[in-house]
């Protein structure tokens, strides 16, 4: 099978500080990778470096394109990723603000890729902006509310819909349920499994949580200080940590 | 008039606009940057139209200011008194005989020809002002051809309103490139824009230039299942009995009473004196002009 992303030696430098540096990996379709550490340990940097939102100091992003085949997308040009970034490429963002256009209304944000990809018919765009907030467990009625009138939990899995509607291969994900109560995280973990799956999605997922990475991801790897200390299984590693940091990381988790 | 340069801008200052007029027509729809001046009225008055009109006109030219529609509207009468003063040009309300029209809110409902300039006052050039503030980012989406954000707007009108409901400074699209702001025109004027005059888009707060070259193409944005459409008040006008032209409502008493008279005074006037009486019109035109009534 081809790898849909290969990931090869990206490094990222904020002056003399390391933000990652040699970062490697290969990731298949339908498989999903977690990203595991501290703060500051450079988890969000890269994955903003996969994804093109920040410039990287050297290394490849090969993204297996439909039409191309497996292209670097770091150096593809700025229509192209751009065009990748509303169609074969998700972000979800921690905070559902950043995702989401807070003055226009739910249908609007979901339908905004489609749009952005040429559709022209309201009554298509209004018909799959309300499947999708079905598929996310929102209430049809609430269609026409502008996200602000929503809770956390909703706008986050708002969010989601908005990114998964154009139907994408790949999902980059920063803390999706980072500042949530626990049974809304449960509840948000659960959608996510079953999107993914059903799906057949690819994803990154960047966490510092535990649980989170148990339940979705496939593949761990951990960080910390900007270099990768440890990869593998995700049972592999969080019930045989090898490196001295991921067993620290594993028995930080507070146990009820 | 030996105090001033003709047209008030000193010439190299004539010379910098009518290269950005250039670049405009050249590349229809996108909007150039030019160093605006001070001019010696307020933003909001036209100050980008005026110093387009100044690099436009020659000592030839005649000229006709509206503003809603209207020739005798004070923006219109300052801005044609200005240009009376400055450039001492022949000025006119005939839009017929008229080689430079400056308008603010509409375009003439006379056919324009190959020979005439119609220069628009543009407060926001930005169509996608509203929808994303941060200017780098609206350029970027201008040169990327990024424009699903625009059917966002739409989107949200007909979800909320169950129709189009922009009625003014309605998106265009201009020889399938650029999506342009036609300034604030009824979206009744929008079929109008693709005609045989040159047309100028002034903004002079934002030092925006903007062109639309004649027989241009330029399309209203819409969706399939809801089309765009040009709307006008259900009536004829009450003065000249016109059934095609844009109407502006008056409201004539506080019992309820109102009239619907044409928002382009010359073409009201023109029909009265070819005999045409509306609901509430007089068998003769009156000479003081359209709005007597």
């Amino acid at each position: 099978m081809h790898p849909l992303l290969q990931v090869n030696n990206i490094r990222k430098m904020y002056g003399a500080r390391i933000g990652c540096t040699d970062v490697s990996f290969d990731l298949f379709p339908g498989e999903v990778m977690g990203i595991v550490g501290e703060s500051g340990s450079g988890k969000s940097t890269l994955l903003n470096c996969l994804a093109g939102h920040l410039d990287t100091d050297g290394g490849e992003v090969i993204f297996d394109t439909r039409d191309r085949g497996p292209v670097d997308t770091l150096t593809m040009s700025e229509p192209e990723r751009r065009m990748l970034g509303r169609t074969d490429w998700a972000f979800v963002h921690q905070h559902a603000r950043d995702g989401l256009r807070m003055s226009v209304s739910a249908g609007g944000n979901i339908g905004e890729r489609l749009m952005a990809v040429g559709g022209r018919h309201y009554g298509d765009i209004r018909a799959s902006a309300v499947d999708w907030l079905d598929r996310v467990e929102i209430e049809e009625n609430r269609v026409d509310d502008r996200p602000s009138a929503f809770s956390g939990g909703m706008q986050q899995r708002l969010q989601i819909a908005r990114n998964l509607v154009t139907g994408p291969r790949l999902v980059f994900m920063d803390e999706p349920t980072g500042g949530l109560d626990v049974s809304v995280q449960a509840r948000l973990l659960d959608l996510l499994r079953g999107l993914v799956r059903e799906m057949g999605l690819s994803a990154i997922i960047v966490t510092h949580d535990l649980a989170v990475v148990r339940l979705l991801a496939d593949r761990l790897m951990v960080m910390k200080s900007g270099h990768v200390v440890e990869t593998g299984l995700t049972d592999q590693v969080l019930d045989d940590p090898q490196h001295a940091y991921t067993q620290l990381l594993v028995s930080s988790v507070l146990q009820v | 008039m030996s105090e001033y340069n003709f047209a008030y801008l000193d010439e190299q200052t004539k010379r910098m606009i009518r290269r950005a007029i250039l670049k405009g027509l050249a590349i229809p729809g996108y909007q150039v940057p030019f160093a605006s001046r001070e001019m010696p009225m307020p933003y909001g008055w036209g100050t980008g139209g005026v110093q387009v009109s100044a690099a436009a006109l020659t000592p030839d030219d005649t000229l006709k200011v509206i503003d809603q529609g209207a020739d005798d509207t004070t923006n219109a009468v300052s801005i044609r008194k200005f240009f009376q003063r400055t450039a001492g040009v022949a000025t006119t309300e005939e839009t017929e005989q008229a080689s430079i029209i400056q308008t603010r809110h509409r375009i003439p409902e006379a056919t324009l020809r190959e020979d005439q300039i119609l220069v628009y006052q543009v407060p926001i050039p930005e169509p996608l002002r509203f929808l994303e503030p941060r200017e780098t980012e609206t350029r970027k989406m201008h040169s990327l051809e990024e424009y699903g954000l625009m059917h966002v707007k739409l989107y949200e009108d007909i979800s909320q309103h169950g129709q189009i409901a922009t009625s003014y400074a309605y998106p265009v699209k201009v020889e399938g490139r650029y999506v342009m702001d036609p300034s604030p025109i009824p979206k009744f004027d929008n079929p109008k824009l693709e005609m045989a005059a040159i047309q100028l888009f002034g903004a002079g707060r934002e030092q925006r230039i903007y062109a639309v070259p004649p027989y241009t193409q330029v399309v209203s944005l819409d969706f399939e299942d809801y089309p765009f459409e040009p709307t006008k008040a259900d009536h004829a006008c009450d003065l000249c009995a016109a059934a095609d032209s844009y109407l502006d409502e008056v409201i004539m008493d506080d019992a309820g009473g109102r009239m619907f008279v044409c928002s382009d005074t010359d073409y009201c006037r023109s029909r009265r004196a070819a005999g045409h009486v509306g609901r509430l019109g007089t068998e003769a035109p009156l000479s003081t002009g359209p709005e007597a009534a």
